[in-house]
């Protein structure tokens, strides 16, 4: 396999990887935040409107990890700048 | 397939270039003062008030309630940066459905210069609330070995604000062009309404984030070791609740 062939197709297997294992640690937390906020509405119902706008707030920074994970593997596969530079290289 | 509407150049001449993101930017903000002002034109204090009008008061003071929320003190001060931030991000967001429109907030450029402005409105904020050389104490708290920390952690949330807003809006486009190509017709129209929801719900909490921020380097020290205060105010608002129901 030339150098081409070999960056792209370790750029898509670790674009994939990272997605797969980087969703695998917010949605566990998403899904534990989103459960105990349930509760907490369940035993207070009266304090729902603070309890959801703590969870939203809560919610946006645990996805945040996801969200890197998701831009670098869109990186990796759209705009992969080694790639890029490689082929530069291959042009000139 | 792109990534950022900054490569979509929509005209040119001689050199400068005119790019998607500030074309719709500059839209965005023309919608924004162009509504805002042909409202405020015809502004009432009868009992009736029109439709556009009540629109606008319901916006300002929904965002006003929120921050006095979210910050424990007065909205006024912080109404301007934190609506400006809100409706800027959420008129960009919501007008994604529409055709041919590239959302401004799908831009790498355009978050950035978001978050940019809250990193400056900060330190502003916490110096005209407590002055500089309190504000300038709270970096060495709880002792001097987390001065480098603390400037870190600055930077680093001002990177997760940018970059959450721009992966949130552009997974949302890129999502739609792939289910585009995969299964025309209906189900694209679900992920952009699933899209609506999620850009307001980025608009808010990008606005809170913000505000959040703000409140914390613009809390003044007498209240700070006080754990009771903020329930004591929470008792005294259920009580009032209470009392209207």
């Amino acid at each position: 396999m030339d150098n081409i062939g070999l960056i792209g197709s370790v750029s898509i297997l670790t674009a994939g990887l990272t997605l797969a294992i980087g969703s695998i640690g917010p949605a566990l937390g998403e899904a534990r935040a989103a459960a105990q906020a349930l509760a907490a509405i369940a035993q207070q119902p009266d304090e729902a409107n603070t309890i959801t706008r703590t969870l939203f707030v809560s919610l946006a920074m645990i996805e945040s990890t996801a969200i890197y994970c998701f831009v670098l593997s869109m990186i990796l596969i759209f705009t992969n700048p080694i790639l890029d530079r490689v082929l530069a290289v291959a042009a000139g | 397939m792109q990534l950022t509407p900054d490569d979509l150049i929509i005209a040119e001449w001689g050199g400068v270039r005119l790019n998607a993101t500030i074309v719709f930017t500059w839209l965005v903000m023309a919608l924004l003062v162009g509504i805002a002002r042909l409202i405020t034109l015809r502004l009432t204090d009868t009992d009736t008030p029109s439709r556009w009008q009540n629109l606008l008061e319901v916006l300002v003071s929904g965002m006003a309630d929120q921050i006095a929320q979210v910050s424990q003190r007065e909205p006024a001060r912080f109404l301007p940066f934190i609506g400006t931030l809100f409706l800027f991000i959420a008129m960009s967001n919501i007008l994604a459905v529409v055709p041919g429109f590239q959302p401004p907030t799908a831009s790498v450029s355009t978050t950035t210069a978001l978050a940019l402005c809250v990193l400056i409105a900060v330190p502003l904020y916490g110096i005209a609330e407590r002055g500089l050389a309190s504000y300038l104490r709270t970096y060495l708290q709880p002792t001097f070995l987390m001065l480098p920390f603390n400037i870190i952690g600055e930077i680093s949330r001002t990177v997760a604000l940018a970059v959450r807003l721009y992966g949130n809006v552009m997974s949302g486009t890129v999502l739609a062009a792939l289910l585009v190509s995969i299964v025309p017709f209906f189900f694209p129209v679900l992920m952009q309404l699933l899209g609506l929801l999620t850009g307001i719900i980025q608009a808010y909490i990008f606005a809170v984030l913000a505000m959040v921020y703000i409140a914390a380097a613009a809390r003044s020290h007498a209240d700070d070791p006080d754990p009771n205060a903020g329930e004591g105010r929470n008792d005294e608002t259920e009580t009032k609740e209470q009392q209207h129901g």
